[in-house]
């Protein structure tokens, strides 16, 4: 399955469009608007840190009550597990640059894997929520917080947690259909130490799933 | 531009034999069929796309205000019950706003020039470029779907908790937009990667021409704002559908917190929508006066300076709902974005003066852009000054003020634009006199609709209502016959356009004398923009040009020969 | 990255992490998870926050400038991501302040018991 070094054989313009004059060109293009298209991520879980500064400093006893009901544990794991899987989307994008088909295939499968380990123990987690009626302000089924006004302000922080998180999985859902489309293109020997811009490009995208969750980890499970 | 890679332009293989006499193919007859334009990566097709797109979308909301306008003939019903009133207006809104406004003069005009500007073959990102029409195409299906459904009935800005609990269809109505969102920063990602990475050799920052400023300026904002817009309406609608109580009062949410998320985006989007045009305004000034454009790095800094201040001002839309310690800061920092415009527009009075000027079409809609964003400006400083904000907030002064500066700015700056690169897209003259009528028609009519508006603000009129007092009447009437006239003024400005493309004389190549790469190539350009790769040169250096009296085109002045030749006005 | 066989113009140059660097980061950012887990049970009260927030941010760092290459690239690239992060920090900020500001006479107006239906403007 895995074509050996077939990038030194290839045609040299195989993948440079036709408007770029140079190879060089081509990938600082690409390198600039992935970064612009990451600077709209932050933007965009920007507006959902904005509500949840809001509703924290508002509600601080709330939150930390609420944070409670997380499961710690499973938090901690899941945030190696998408450490790891950046690791391994790092090496990958080193190994197109080396050349190494074995490497690269290997790097991005296993990046692939943990990813979809993360998304089964987000599964987990929030099958507990369901069950214990932990869920977002208009489900909110649980008496133990402190409830204002007909509504339980605990369901506050489980809309944001779920909003988050929620947002979260879905960009590890795309991240992993992105690395699947890299990792089928790397299977046919499309990447070499001259072209490999996608690998670069969706690994920057993963990394930043990566960061979100890096704020987020602290931000819902560890207040306290 | 190298001049090895790419070998000169060849005739593709499947041709009509009738095109291959005379002269070479352009990108409009290169391929023919309704898939080499559904499928093309021209950034040309792509932009011409776009702008049937956005000029049908600016039909759609056009015939909804002469109908809000006729329902406010006479206070009480006229020609529509108010439920109906509501839906149309905000139709009207959102279509203009969303489907027109924002991607008229970038993803029209600005995809079409902006890579002849800087001599490219294309943007940086061709497919993501044919993805962002498309886009555009599902947003603006699942906006108007909304209205074959219950319709919409939020107003444009969707403002909870009314948008989480009205029956009308706001899902379909604000995944539209959220679409759209994206189709908008696809635009704003290609230009600016396009600008960073594609300017020829010899073009420094500082030697672009200021329309691909403003563009680049214009795709900041649609970079850093539009993403909030998105996650607004991502929260908006799983309030509706999910009850997350972010925003719902009566789930321990923030009303005005929705309104501190719209309007951080949907200010920058008032400067998305007014900085292309403001460099479209610089190009024809310096064009139609002859003369070097006055203080170009000012205008430079000033684009990119409303852009950043942009986003330090969206409070002043909700003095009435934020602290009182906010509204006081915005109130300040709102007039600080003044400062730039009236830079702009001091440089653009200082361009005409001693300038020789010719009164073409573009010229004509330049100049009351000057005139009406003048007038939007300055009422604008009454809405940000607190204390005669609370008088006229929510009033027919607003609707005034913000129709002087996105209509009587933004579209008459995209007409402009549009006849002044007609015969650059097209190959086509229009005729001159009809346009100047037209520019005339559009002038007249669109004061006499807005101007009473003001009147009609100050005394008391609240804006969005169905019914009024009986001496508002008056001034309604006054307002409703000019939106006709306004609406027969841009009849005659697409009868010209349209009876152009088939009557109209061949367009020379630089019909203008203007110095900007887009006017080396032919028109309209080959596939691949130039035959020849043009050289980088300045980009007003107007004086460089005389005009061929038989031919109609400006041509570069053999070196040499200094004396400056009388401009000849272009014949209609 | 040189390859001789490919013309100049086909060539690109850009930085390749070395094994060490990339273990090195990966292992810095588990120690860092760990203590910022131990931190939240330190007895620092509204700080904790803080606290949680800067390890968050070094860790931030650490995948930006190495696993994102940001150290060895353009920085352009760089200042555009410090600038998102640079409007959002405005955004929140304003925004906060605000909704502070206007609290007291939010909680004056005795939200919510109005049904949601009555609450529009």
């Amino acid at each position: 399955m895995i074509a050996e070094a077939s990038s030194a054989t290839q045609a040299p313009s195989r993948f440079r469009a036709h408007h770029f004059e140079t190879a060089e060109q081509q990938y600082a293009a690409s390198k600039l608007g992935m970064w612009l298209f990451l600077v709209t991520e932050v933007l965009f879980f920007g507006g959902l840190f904005v509500a949840y500064a809001v509703f924290r400093t508002l509600h601080p006893e709330v939150f930390m009550n609420s944070a409670q009901l997380l499961d710690t544990r499973l938090g901690a794991i899941n945030t190696v597990i998408l450490l790891f899987s950046s690791l391994t989307m790092a090496w990958a994008v080193r190994c197109s640059q080396l050349g190494q088909q074995r490497g690269l295939v290997i790097c991005l499968s296993l990046t692939i894997f943990a990813a979809i380990v993360f998304l089964g123990i987000k599964g987990v987690e929030y099958s507990h929520k369901w069950h214990e009626g932990h869920l977002w302000a208009s489900q909110y089924s649980s008496g133990d917080a402190a409830s204002v006004g007909g509504f339980d302000r605990a369901g506050t922080f489980f809309s944001i947690y779920f909003a988050m998180t929620g947002l979260h999985a879905i960009h590890i859902v795309a991240g992993i259909a992105a690395i699947g489309w890299v990792l089928m293109r790397s299977l046919r020997g499309d990447f070499g130490p001259n072209y490999f811009t996608p690998v670069d490009t969706v690994g920057l995208y993963w990394h930043l799933v990566d960061l979100v969750w890096i704020f987020l980890f602290p931000l819902l499970y560890l207040i306290g | 531009m190298s001049t090895t890679t790419e070998p000169k332009h060849r005739l593709p293989q499947f041709i009509s034999p009738r095109s291959t006499t005379e002269q070479p193919l352009s990108y409009l007859t290169a391929e023919r069929g309704i898939r080499s334009w559904l499928f093309t990566l021209d950034h040309k097709r792509i932009g011409v796309m776009y702008l049937i797109g956005i000029l049908t979308s600016f039909l759609m909301g056009g015939v909804m205000a002469l109908l809000v306008r006729t329902e406010l003939l006479t206070p009480g019903p006229t020609i529509m019950d108010a439920d109906t009133y509501n839906h149309m207006f905000t139709l009207h809104g959102a279509i203009m706003t969303f489907l027109f406004i924002i991607p008229s003069i970038p993803a029209a005009l600005g995809n079409f020039v902006l890579p002849l500007m800087i001599g490219a073959k294309d943007v940086a990102f061709p497919r993501m470029n044919l993805a962002s029409l498309y886009l555009w195409v599902f947003g603006a299906v699942f906006l108007v779907a909304a209205m074959g459904l219950n319709g919409l009935d939020t107003g444009w800005t969707f403002y909870t908790p009314y948008s989480t609990t009205t029956n009308s269809s706001v899902i379909s109505a604000t995944m539209g937009v959220f679409i759209l969102g994206f189709s908008s920063i696809f635009t704003g990602i290609n230009f600016i990667a396009t600008v960073h990475t594609m300017r020829p050799k010899g073009m420094t920052w500082f030697r672009m021409p200021l329309f691909l400023w403003s563009l680049y300026a214009t795709a900041i904002i649609q970079v850093l704002a539009t993403p909030v817009l998105g996650i607004t309406l991502m929260l908006l609608i799983a309030e509706r559908v999910a009850g997350i109580g972010i925003f719902d009062p009566a789930l321990g949410g923030d009303p005005v917190l929705y309104q501190h998320f719209f309007w951080f985006y949907s200010h920058p989007a008032v400067y998305i929508m007014i900085l292309p045009a403001m460099g479209i305004i610089s190009e024809l000034i310096s064009t139609f006066s002859r003369t070097r454009i006055f203080g170009y790095r000012f205008l430079c800094y000033s684009s990119v300076a409303i852009a950043l201040l942009g986003f330090l001002v969206w409070g002043h839309h909700m003095f009435t709902s934020e602290s009182a310690m906010a509204a006081v800061i915005f109130s300040a920092l709102t007039f600080s974005v003044s400062i730039p415009s009236g830079i702009k527009i001091f440089n653009w009075l200082a361009t005409l003066y001693k300038g020789s000027i010719s009164l073409t079409t573009p010229m004509c809609f330049a100049l009351s852009f000057i005139v009406l964003f003048a007038f939007g400006g300055l009422t604008g400083l009454f809405l940000g000054a607190l204390a005669t904000d609370v008088h006229l907030h929510d009033t027919y002064f607003v609707v005034a003020h913000f129709h002087y500066v996105m209509m009587g700015g933004t579209l008459m700056a995209f007409i402009g634009g549009l006849f002044y690169w007609w015969p650059k897209m097209f190959g086509k003259m229009y005729n001159e006199f009809w346009g100047r009528m037209s520019c005339l028609g559009i002038f007249v009519g669109f004061n006499w609709t807005f101007f009473p508006q003001f009147l009609l603000g100050t005394k008391g009129m609240a804006r969005r209502y169905y019914n009024y007092k009986p001496e508002f009447q008056g001034l309604h009437v006054v307002s409703t016959l000019g939106a006709f006239v306004l609406g027969v003024g841009l009849v005659i400005c697409a009868a010209v356009l349209v009876h152009s493309l088939f009557r109209g004389r061949k367009a020379p190549p630089n019909p203008w004398g203007v110095a900007t790469m887009e006017w080396e190539t032919t028109s309209p350009p080959p596939v691949h923009n130039f035959e020849d790769t043009p050289k980088v040169t300045d980009p007003y250096d107007l004086e460089g040009f005389v005009l061929n009296e038989t031919s109609g085109n400006y041509e570069r002045r053999p070196a040499g020969i200094t004396s400056s030749q009388k401009p000849s006005e272009v014949k209609a | 990255m040189n390859n001789s066989s490919l013309p100049a113009d086909e060539q690109i140059h850009s930085h390749v992490s070395s094994p060490q660097q990339l273990i090195s980061i990966f292992v810095a950012l588990l120690g860092l998870t760990a203590l910022t887990v131990s931190a939240s049970t330190w007895p620092v009260g509204r700080f904790d926050v803080w606290i949680a927030l800067g390890i968050a941010g070094v860790k931030a760092f650490l995948v930006a400038a190495y696993f994102m290459h940001l150290r060895y690239d353009k920085p352009t690239n760089s200042l555009l991501l410090l600038f998102s992060v640079g409007v959002v920090v405005l955004f929140l900020g304003v925004t906060l302040a605000d909704v502070h500001q206007s609290e007291p006479q939010v909680q004056a107006a005795g939200l919510p018991q109005i049904p949601a239906s009555e609450a529009a403007p």
